[in-house]
């Protein structure tokens, strides 16, 4: 069974028509990166993903679970699917530690000494765990993303979405993150990635999808996709991005 | 008791709209014209000027609409001062109007980044010229939506003449509900005549708030 | 010849007033705030019925002058054969009048709160409300709340309307000393700078407030 199953989508925005057709599978464990030029529709099909944009038609299953409209709610669905954003979005508000806890605590009813052993060690494991009691504001764009990891697994999703998780990120910052990543990768989560880190799809990624036009237009294994494209479009966007 | 129709009640109210009319608008020219001269102290290069302006803004927005009208009407005449009820409504709104006005172009000329005065200077402006070519046609544009936002302030505070014994709409309907008592109709009317003045400016002040919104984020 | 010694024998008279006006203004400023707070939240996201009556409710308060809102509930309560003091009168049209307001300022505030905080919220599986709640509130009224400062003053400046109802507090003591001393002038500068003092005062608990309740952006500042 896939962990992803997605079929025919379809969706617009006013008369825009974003996506046409995606017909996409992810199996457990899977690394996919999709790659593709600002408005080919990567985003909104990540966004699609977990509900954040309505499909138009298609449909849509997570572990499982068919997503339509409202059949899901938001809590049922973060129990499938976590998601990291470009921004962060951190809640400044809240301390780190309370960053990671407040979702298991207010979602899902546990109490604060259930939780803060896993907050803990979940910050521990993206190399935070000294900045349990910091508030979001104190923290590098680096720290705020891997708090932002650690937040979504806190949840204990099967699928994590990163949605150009490094492009807000100053270069020398970019690595820590994508280090959290490869670390997820290789204890077997499943990742679907839009990216623009071509050098860590192809060397973490099980497998490249390029999106062109609202299609995907060509996928395939990672090293054999980057290394050797099929289309002129992918060859053309692969040069453009050297 | 005697007996009102709503078309008396009406009537009666219509006839006062204007005084509250005259006082609102009397007030709102010539606090605007004091505004301005007290924007021009508060922005300009003098401290002394500057405080005193400060002082003054601090006074007016820091104390009740009410006390001022009792400390000019009521407690000028203690010292000898007699003016009439229209004239201290006249007075006091216009020098609360004053205040308010003075703050919120101080406010828009200061929003105006100091890049835009460096850039006059170092093409040899001064200050004065700066001033009325660069930044005021700036400063206008910022101030105009919470200028008419606040003409409704104005409006709502000629109210308060009533306490003072000026025969203004809200006057004319507390003695209207002394003879006829009907709390309901007279009151709600009443609202709904304020209401009629204010709405259209709050709407045409958030109109011209979104339309700079749209022009400033380009 | 000015003469505020005369105005010592009603320093008690003073007092009491300051005493009333402080405490309609705390019990119209918590009330109004915390129904505030719900009302902004229905407003932009409620049945679409109960935000156009909220909507309604704000543009009827914001566009009538106060005094007018203080005259309608004190003589328009009784012809419903509903008794109340003119004490209780005062406190809800206060607090009516602070709501209207505090719900526009909320709800602006609300709206500027980046949308991918409320994203993030909902992925991690919370409700519109528990987003509201936990996430978007404090964000939202930190933005707000110097303006919200500002509106609570002007319903503690406003309070001395109520005066005009016999209620007892700072502006109603003011007119008894001076029926009583014929130092109108004095009495009312004295008042006057009473005003002034409590409208400073309420500044600065709201900022010492506001550095409590929002210490978090200190740390966004570094």
């Amino acid at each position: 069974m896939s962990m992803v199953r997605v079929d025919a989508l379809y969706k617009s925005f006013g008369a825009n028509q974003v996506l046409k057709g995606i017909d996409l599978r992810i199996q457990e464990g899977e690394v996919v990166s999709i790659i593709g030029r600002s408005g080919s529709g990567k985003s909104t099909l990540l966004r699609c993903l977990n509900q954040l944009e309505l499909h138009d038609s298609g449909s849509i299953e997570i572990n499982g679970k068919r997503l339509d409209g409202e059949a899901m709610s938001a809590r049922q669905l973060s129990e499938h699917v976590g998601m990291i954003f470009q921004s962060f979005n951190l809640f400044p508000h809240r301390r780190v530690g309370e960053n990671v806890m407040l979702a298991p605590m207010v979602v899902r009813g546990e109490s604060r000494e259930a939780v803060e052993p896993r907050a803990r060690a979940l910050l521990e494991s993206v190399g935070l765990g000294e900045k349990f009691d910091a508030w979001p504001g104190q923290l590098s764009g680096g720290q705020q993303q891997r708090v932002a990891i650690a937040r979504a697994l806190a949840m204990a999703p099967k699928v994590l979405l990163c949605d150009e998780i490094t492009s807000a990120l100053d270069p020398e910052l970019v690595g820590e993150v994508l280090r959290v990543l490869e670390k997820l990768a290789v204890d077997g989560m499943t990742l679907v990635l839009v990216t623009h880190e071509m050098r860590f799809a192809r060397e973490v990624g099980s497998r490249v999808v390029f999106m062109h036009q609202g299609k995907i237009h060509e996928q395939g294994d990672a090293k054999r996709v980057l290394d050797d494209p099929q289309t002129p479009e992918l060859k053309q966007f692969l040069a453009s991005t050297r | 008791m005697i007996d009102f129709t709503l078309w008396d009640i009406l009537g009666h109210l219509l006839r006062a709209l204007r005084w509250t009319l005259a006082l609102s608008i009397i007030a709102f020219v010539g606090g605007g014209l004091v505004g301005a001269l007290l924007t021009w102290w508060r922005t300009s290069q003098i401290k002394a000027l500057q405080l005193l302006v400060r002082g003054y803004v601090e006074l007016f927005q820091g104390t009740p609409l009410l006390m001022q009208l009792f400390l000019i009407f009521f407690g000028l005449s203690a010292l000898g001062i007699n003016l009439s009820a229209w004239t201290a409504a006249t007075i006091a709104l216009t020098l609360f109007t004053s205040a308010f006005v003075c703050d919120i172009w101080r406010g828009s000329i200061e929003a105006i980044p100091a890049g835009q005065w460096q850039a006059a200077r170092v093409l040899g402006m001064s200050r004065l010229q700066t001033l009325r070519h660069v930044v005021l046609g700036q400063a206008v544009r910022i101030a105009i939506a919470p200028t008419v936002g606040f003409s409704v302030q104005v409006i709502k505070g000629t109210a308060l003449a009533s306490v003072i014994g000026f025969t203004e709409l809200t006057r004319t309907a507390t003695m209207l509900n002394n003879a006829a008592f009907m709390p309901f109709t007279i009151f709600g009317l009443l609202a709904l005549c304020y209401f009629c003045l204010c709405y259209p400016l709050s709407r045409y002040a958030r109109y011209l708030e979104k339309r700079l919104d749209v022009h400033g984020s380009r | 010849m000015l003469d505020f010694l005369s105005l010592l024998p009603y320093w008690q008279v003073f007092v009491e007033g300051i005493v009333t006006t402080l405490w309609v203004t705390v019990v119209a400023t918590l009330l109004g705030l915390a129904i505030a707070v719900p009302f902004a939240w229905l407003r932009l996201e409620g049945p679409r019925l109960l935000s156009a009556l909220i909507g309604i409710y704000v543009e009827l308060i914001r566009n009538t002058p106060f005094i007018v809102q203080l005259f309608f509930i004190y003589f328009g309560l009784p012809a419903l054969d509903l008794r109340l003091s003119a004490t209780s009168c005062a406190l809800i049209a206060m607090t009516l009048n602070l709501t209207a307001y505090a719900t526009e300022i909320i709800r602006a505030g609300i709206q500027a709160v980046p949308k991918g905080q409320r994203e993030a919220a909902r992925v991690l599986g919370m409700s519109p409300l528990q987003s509201y709640r936990h996430v978007v509130l404090v964000p939202a009224l930190s933005r707000i709340y110097p303006a919200l400062t500002s509106q609570c003053i002007i319903v503690m400046l406003g309070s001395a309307v109520i005066s005009q109802i016999s209620v007892e507090e700072l502006t109603y003591a003011a007119n008894f000393i001076q029926s009583r001393n014929f130092r109108s002038f004095e009495t009312y500068i004295v008042a006057t700078l009473c005003y002034l003092g409590i409208a400073i005062a309420m500044r600065q608990s709201f900022e010492y407030i506001g550095r409590r309740l929002f210490g978090f952006l200190q740390g966004e500042q570094r």
